[in-house]
């Protein structure tokens, strides 16, 4: 930022006089129409040169149109089609198909499992992220580079991989199945393993936008008030949680978003018995191979809309964060 | 701040609550991430080296690398060209519902991989909105007379026996036989829907930083808005556009969701390695399924240090 900042003030004082310098604006425009008219009145120079000055920043108007177009026909291809594809396949065989694909007996238990793994998985992995990001993003220490690394490594793991470590840990054959096997006690197949293979694919999400948040609001107003005698939990809850509430906010329904969608994770622990250990993945990638294709897209359809509205959210939570710049700019 | 005059692992602060956080966020790594992960390493060592490399470089297994490897890196491409314009559209320009279709490229972040699997798969089916019109057209296409001429002559029929045409009719793509869903094809395009938005969030903030004096400059001088682009915005976003395209392209990699359902799934040619680590743990061959585990984990954390590297790099061109 720093030194992008100096290449531009080499190019200041060129610019500043172009931008200034009413009396001659022509030596600086490039426009080939401004030099071949020399002589017209001063407005007509300005207006030129107004012209060259926004025909040297933007693309023509034409070139313009055409750029937006291929880039909507690509979106349109890639995002939007898939999109329609969902509720157009959903409501295909009408209204009642979706109603009774989505109230069948196997569906409510996919949708409930769905439930409780998000609902352990997701406040844990928040409690962590907060946690880790005030260590982080509070204090400077040894390591940190390497801690925050750490942190982003399930983003780097294929979501396959992440099952087939805890099938090594916990599988009949790993490090701990003779042990659990002994007790009976099951994890791969079951609702541990389910939830333990969630709460690794989606470790990072609380943790990487509270660091981010954290980092940019400073440490002075938590020194203000522990200077003030406030306990170091008066302080959190009362200072820090208020100013980062909305990356909070958006880093749990990202996290939420993705603990309920995840597939690839899920998939190699759940042993895939229908209504008990099908999460709604699961259960829609099972209907879709039967080809009871109004049902599968039925339940995507749920976890569409769990998608639209997690983006919804991120709009606005990326809304209230420029206002309250904004406020704080203007006091 | 003075350096201290001692070795010290944290700097001095006033703010409360350091080792409580460290030692949470230590327990908890250390359980949930560091500890599952080293069991690849330690099966791995388990098993020995020779078992090892037969696993992870056995026929089927490289090619499942060639697919992965060669679809995510024709993904990435893709993006690296598309990603750029759309971030560009969408900092540069207005336009009606610019901010919805910013919201929209978050999507397949938000959306589930298994949905974008199956709604891919069907928009591009024989059937589908988008798999109907493009099969019809190229089979037009092929048997349009210009295309019947240039293959029957000389040139076509030299073309027809080389590996290359051997390789695109294996892949979907010949006049007769076109089709996106279960082909290499369709493993491309889903591939593409779940790493666009990587290139587009890396490169769109870097776009709407720079600077206009810089163009104004640039024309003033008298280059065309052309040049302008290629001698001085361009090298300014390439960095972004290249660590986008690293983050995408490590993406891909690991993508399974959305493939399985897009791709045929027929071993040495739309099998992903995912899949067959997946298959190797159906067949109860654990160490199968570990040893190309280890193989793409090391990738991608090979690929993860470069991003990191360019990051760096890219940091100190720019010098902040």
């Amino acid at each position: 930022m720093r030194c992008k900042r100096g290449v531009v003030a080499v190019w200041e004082p060129e610019t500043a006089k172009m931008n200034r310098s009413n009396a001659k604006p022509l030596e600086f425009a490039a426009s080939s129409d401004a030099l071949s008219a020399p002589q017209t009145s001063h407005a007509h120079q300005i207006a030129a040169a107004k012209r060259a000055v926004k025909s040297a920043r933007e693309e023509s108007p034409l070139v313009k149109t055409l750029l937006v177009g291929v880039a909507l026909a690509f979106l349109a291809l890639v995002l939007v089609a898939p999109l329609f594809v969902v509720f157009a396949e959903a409501f295909r065989k009408g209204w009642e198909v979706y109603r009774a694909s989505l109230v069948e007996p196997d569906a409510l238990a996919a949708i409930k499992l769905t439930l409780i793994v998000a609902l352990i998985a997701v406040p844990l992995n928040t409690l962590f992220g907060v946690a880790a990001a005030w260590a982080i993003a509070k204090f400077r220490f040894k390591g940190k580079n390497v801690l925050t690394t750490l942190i982003d490594l399930p983003f780097a793991v294929s979501p396959v991989i992440s099952g087939l470590i805890f099938v090594l840990l916990f599988g009949r054959e790993g490090l701990f199945g003779p042990f659990l096997e002994a007790r009976d006690w099951k994890i791969i197949f079951a609702l541990p393993g389910l939830v333990l293979a969630t709460i690794f694919v989606t470790f990072p999400f609380v943790a990487r936008e509270l660091i981010a948040f954290m980092e940019t609001q400073g440490n002075s107003e938590e020194e203000a008030a522990v200077s003030l005698g406030a306990s170091g939990f008066q302080t959190f809850w009362r200072v820090t949680l208020p100013s980062i509430k909305w990356g909070l906010l958006y880093g749990i329904i990202l996290c939420n978003a993705r603990a309920m969608g995840e597939f690839g994770a899920v998939s190699v622990v759940s042993g895939h018995v229908r209504g008990e250990t099908n999460t709604i993945p699961l259960q829609v990638e099972i209907l879709y191979n039967e080809y009871q294709f109004a049902a599968s897209f039925a339940l995507a359809s749920l976890l569409t809309v769990l998608g639209l509205f997690t983006l919804a959210i991120k709009s606005w939570v990326e809304f209230r964060a420029h206002q309250q710049i904004k406020e704080g700019e203007s006091k | 701040m003075p350096k201290p005059s001692t070795f010290r692992l944290k700097e001095r602060s006033v703010l409360p609550g350091f080792g409580l956080s460290m030692g949470v966020s230590l327990v908890y790594l250390s359980l949930i991430v560091l500890l599952p992960l080293s069991m690849l390493f330690f099966k791995t060592s388990q098993g020995g080296w020779e078992a090892f490399w037969k696993a992870a470089f056995s026929e089927r297994a490289l090619a499942s690398y060639r697919i992965t490897f060669g679809a995510s890196f024709l993904a990435a491409t893709i993006n690296l060209f598309f990603g750029f314009l759309v971030a560009w559209v969408l900092s540069r320009y207005t336009f009606p519902g610019r901010k919805f279709v910013d919201a929209l490229i978050d999507m397949p972040f938000a959306l589930p991989t298994a949905v974008g699997g199956i709604a891919l798969t069907t928009a591009y089916g024989p059937n589908g909105i988008l798999g109907a019109p493009l099969t019809s057209f190229v089979q037009k296409l092929g048997e349009s007379s210009f295309v019947q001429n240039v293959s029957s002559s000389a040139w076509g029929v030299w073309y027809a026996q080389t590996a290359f045409a051997d390789f695109l009719r294996t892949s979907g793509l010949s006049f007769a036989e076109f089709k996106v869903s279960y082909s290499p094809l369709g493993i491309v395009v889903a591939l593409t829907f779940i790493s666009l938005p990587f290139v587009v969030r890396t490169v769109q903030p870097v776009i709407s930083q720079l600077d206009g004096h810089l163009e104004e400059a640039a024309a003033s001088l008298g280059a065309s808005r052309w040049t302008t682009f290629k001698r001085v915005l361009l090298p300014l976003v390439f960095p972004a556009l290249l660590t986008g395209y690293a983050l995408g392209f490590a993406r891909a990699i690991g993508e399974y969701g959305s493939v399985v359902f897009i791709a045929g799934n027929q071993p040495f040619q739309t099998e992903i390695s995912p899949l067959l680590i997946i298959t190797r743990l159906e067949e109860y061959d654990y160490s199968g399924a570990t040893a190309i585990a280890v193989v793409m984990l090391l990738t991608s954390f090979v690929l993860l240090l470069s991003i990191n590297a360019l990051q760096a790099w890219s940091r100190r061109r720019l010098g902040a």
